[in-house]
């Protein structure tokens, strides 16, 4: 089990973290209260999904690749996303006052 | 086991565990400040990890978007919205915590479920060093060249968008604009800065 030919981490330990990574990314999302942290979650649960395209990319894909580009496109919407987000903060905070997810309830009734 | 394979495994070892403990820490603590840095080294570790798959190009992306953009753009907003408040608190709250972490606790045992009992039949890690990053500007310019372009149309519109949304609104009516007297006053007039708005 040691003298793996595949190498010394299997896929399956990079997929292990990933899946821990985005299970604490979806906890913090709807637990957190301050609006800054659930974009922090958002990150999290996107570089899980990175992880995970990445491994498959190099265990399965062979000299391809495939999964190098999809994670660089993940990238960017997550850059994109971020700027957007932080924006929106921003502008919420400045009509609001306050930054608790609980008080941003204007479209829920 | 020669040394190679051991040191992978090590390394390995260590990079997932600061990811698995600064998830959780960023997720945790109460300060968002060291939430905030916290989030640069899980980011920085999840590059160590990409380092290890052989993909040393995606690595530096990751250090120079995640670490260097977003994570730099976080604490910006921390700090423009920097203020100790009282949290209301909800009754509530600390089902709806265990009801979450039971949910996400059982979509952890899926996810590891099927990645552990999954045949995965794979021909193993091939290592194909500096030419990865070849095959990704080919990949770009050939069978991904839609999704190229309209990634910097998004990045564009993006760019745009934050800049329109975080604007400070500054009223000035049409015929303030026409008056030259009106617009030395609307010079000299102080602008609200977020620090003022904040205090009332």
């Amino acid at each position: 089990m040691l003298e793996n030919p595949i190498g010394p981490v299997p896929l399956q330990a990079y997929l292990i973290v990933a899946a821990f990574l985005f299970c604490t990314g979806v906890w913090g999302l709807i637990n957190s209260r301050n609006a800054v942290r659930v974009l922090m979650s958002i990150e999290l649960m996107l570089n899980a999904v990175n992880i995970n395209l990445m491994s498959f990319s190099s265990y399965i894909d062979g000299s391809i690749i495939r999964g190098q580009v999809f994670s660089i496109f993940v990238i960017t919407v997550a850059a994109a996303e971020a700027a957007v987000g932080l924006a929106i903060l921003l502008s919420l905070y400045r009509n609001r006052v306050t930054i608790d997810m609980e008080s941003f309830n204007l479209l829920k009734w | 086991m020669n040394i190679a394979y051991s040191t992978e495994l090590i390394c390995f070892l260590i990079l997932s565990s600061v990811i698995v403990s600064g998830s959780l820490a960023v997720v945790l603590l109460e300060n968002i400040v060291y939430s905030a840095f916290l989030l640069g080294g899980v980011f920085m570790a999840v590059a160590g990890l990409y380092l290890l798959l052989n993909a040393s190009f995606v690595a530096a992306a990751q250090i120079l978007v995640y670490v260097g953009a977003v994570n730099v753009l976080i604490l910006f907003a921390i700090m423009l919205v920097n203020k100790k408040e009282k949290l209301k608190p909800i009754d509530g709250l600390k089902t709806r915590k265990l009801i979450s972490g039971g949910v996400c606790g059982g979509l952890l045992i899926l996810l590891l479920r099927v990645s552990i009992t999954t045949d995965w039949n794979i021909p193993g890690p091939t290592s194909i060093g500096e030419e990865a990053t070849e095959r990704i500007g080919e990949h770009l310019f050939t069978d991904y060249l839609l999704p190229f372009e309209l990634a910097s149309i998004l990045l564009l519109m993006a760019m745009i968008g934050a800049i329109v949304l975080a604007r400070r609104d500054v009223s000035i009516t049409n015929d303030n604009i026409n008056d030259l007297t009106n617009q030395k006053s609307l010079s000299d007039k102080k602008i609200r800065l977020l620090s003022e708005n904040s205090l009332k």
